[in-house]
């Protein structure tokens, strides 16, 4: 059988797996929102945080559409569509083609031809991902018992404990961002954009709380966010 | 008959779709290999897998103990399908607590988180979808070297606001893992590749130090 990693048998599995995605998402948003109702939280705060949720996620949602069509050159578009669409990311999905695709000798240069390439790229793109989806099942329980008694052993130190997390990741993904600077002045242009956005952050911070615009408040991050991405392009011809 | 709680129900769906999500990862490669009759030899699975796995599995455990807690029961059950974890689930999950004012941990924040993650993963499923069928028209559009430089810097972007929010209400807390951080990738630039794996430092870092500050009442 001539193999094409475009054929309609790999799109229809593509939009099976679409369409349980959506349908667990779409589960959990409804239970999650009836529970709101129910415990009398304010229905138009559960609708703003739907929408301004649904805002935030399309610039990252695009990047990642980007990351499909990057994969689509060799590995056609059904894989890498079904790939992002569940759990792993870019970052993940090409060095995992590219290690399945060395070990049998083939370069990720061009279209996949063999199918028994592609079928091992398929598993090991699947088996090095798949232990963070076994793990929560497993694990979540012993993890939010364990948060539940330090809480109730001291309620200000569990939440200072979760702050602290956030703030490692924080640290972790804006120190990323230095990693150029010793490339020049080009280096420092994601710095100077992680400046921009906080810059465009703390304003949307005054405009909330001094000049009391409420319905800012919902869209900061995702207009701070595509104000800096708009302000790389500006910078980036001018210092490149 | 006891009745159960929101959350123990929770737990209950969220184990079935997660154990179900589980068998329907499996069924990708295993179709294809049945409709080509292509199975690929198990050494060149596992040698593929050699390359990727040690890293990828430590990452996924550790994304797994950093998240849940913030993400809350239903939040975790669902971004560990959906995916695009520190990238966008979680980033939205965070901000949609701080707005509403509620705290992960509390049914009022497992509630926001859930909805937060669930109307993200299906907004970037239906992104994703529409470009794919839209390819044609989008790929010039996307690729352009204008936009280029907006795609590059979108975790700065992310991260300089989100940033922002929590080091102005924490900024004792903050100075440390972020100098660490800003050091560590200034010294040794090609770890930028794995920062995942580096979250969880800077998670142990910032907890000893806000344990080492509130032991002394500094916050």
């Amino acid at each position: 059988m001539n193999f094409n990693p475009n054929s309609s048998f790999l799109y229809l599995v593509a939009v099976f797996i679409i369409i349980f995605i959506l349908a667990q998402s779409l589960f959990f948003l409804l239970r999650a929102y009836k529970r709101g109702k129910e415990i009398g939280m304010d229905v138009k705060k559960l609708r703003n945080t739907i929408t301004s949720s649904a805002i935030f996620t399309v610039a990252p949602a695009v990047s990642i559409l980007l990351g499909v069509l990057t994969l689509s050159k060799f590995l056609g578009l059904p894989l890498p569509w079904i790939r992002l669409s569940v759990i792993g990311a870019i970052t993940y999905e090409l060095p995992a083609a590219t290690s399945a695709a060395s070990a049998l000798g083939v370069s990720v240069s061009e279209t996949i031809e063999s199918p028994v390439v592609y079928s091992a790229i398929a598993w090991v793109m699947t088996l090095g991902i798949l232990p963070s989806t076994i793990l929560v099942p497993l694990l979540i329980k012993r993890i939010q018992g364990g948060l539940v008694s330090i809480k109730n052993k001291d309620s200000k130190w569990g939440e200072l404990l979760i702050t602290a997390m956030f703030m490692g990741m924080i640290s972790a993904f804006m120190g990323m961002v230095f990693s150029n600077i010793r490339k020049g002045l080009a280096g420092w242009i994601p710095i100077f954009v992680m400046l921009f956005s906080a810059v465009l952050m703390a304003v949307c911070g005054i405009l909330i709380k001094v000049l009391k615009v409420k319905w800012l408040q919902d869209y900061a991050l995702p207009i701070c966010m595509i104000g800096a991405m708009a302000f790389a392009t500006i910078i980036t011809p001018a210092i490149v | 008959m006891a009745i159960r709680s929101y959350d123990d129900k929770t737990h209950y769906y969220g184990k079935l779709w997660i154990w179900t999500a589980v068998m329907v990862f499996l069924f990708i490669p295993i179709s294809i290999c049945v409709y080509y009759n292509a199975w690929p030899p198990f050494v060149s699975v596992f040698k593929g897998l050699l390359g990727v796995a040690p890293i990828f599995w430590t990452v996924g455990a550790i994304e797994v103990i950093t998240f849940t807690p913030m993400l809350g029961t239903g939040g975790t059950y669902l971004a560990f399908v959906t995916g695009n974890l520190t990238n966008l689930k979680v980033p939205c999950a965070i901000n949609a607590m701080e707005i509403n004012n509620v705290k992960s941990g509390t049914e009022e924040g497992d509630i926001v988180s859930t909805i937060a993650v669930a109307t993200s993963s299906i907004v970037t499923t239906l992104i994703i979808a529409v470009g794919v069928v839209l390819l044609g028209t989008l790929t010039p559009i996307l690729n352009s070297p204008m936009l280029k430089p907006a795609f590059d810097n979108i975790l700065p972007a992310l991260f300089g606001a989100l940033g922002v929010v929590y080091i102005s209400k924490n900024w004792k807390l903050a100075v440390t893992p972020m100098l660490f951080m800003a050091v560590l990738f200034i010294a040794v630039p090609s770890l930028s590749g794995s920062v995942g794996v580096l979250v969880p430092v800077g998670a142990i870092i910032s907890i000893a130090v806000a344990r080492l500050l509130y032991k002394k009442n500094i916050i």
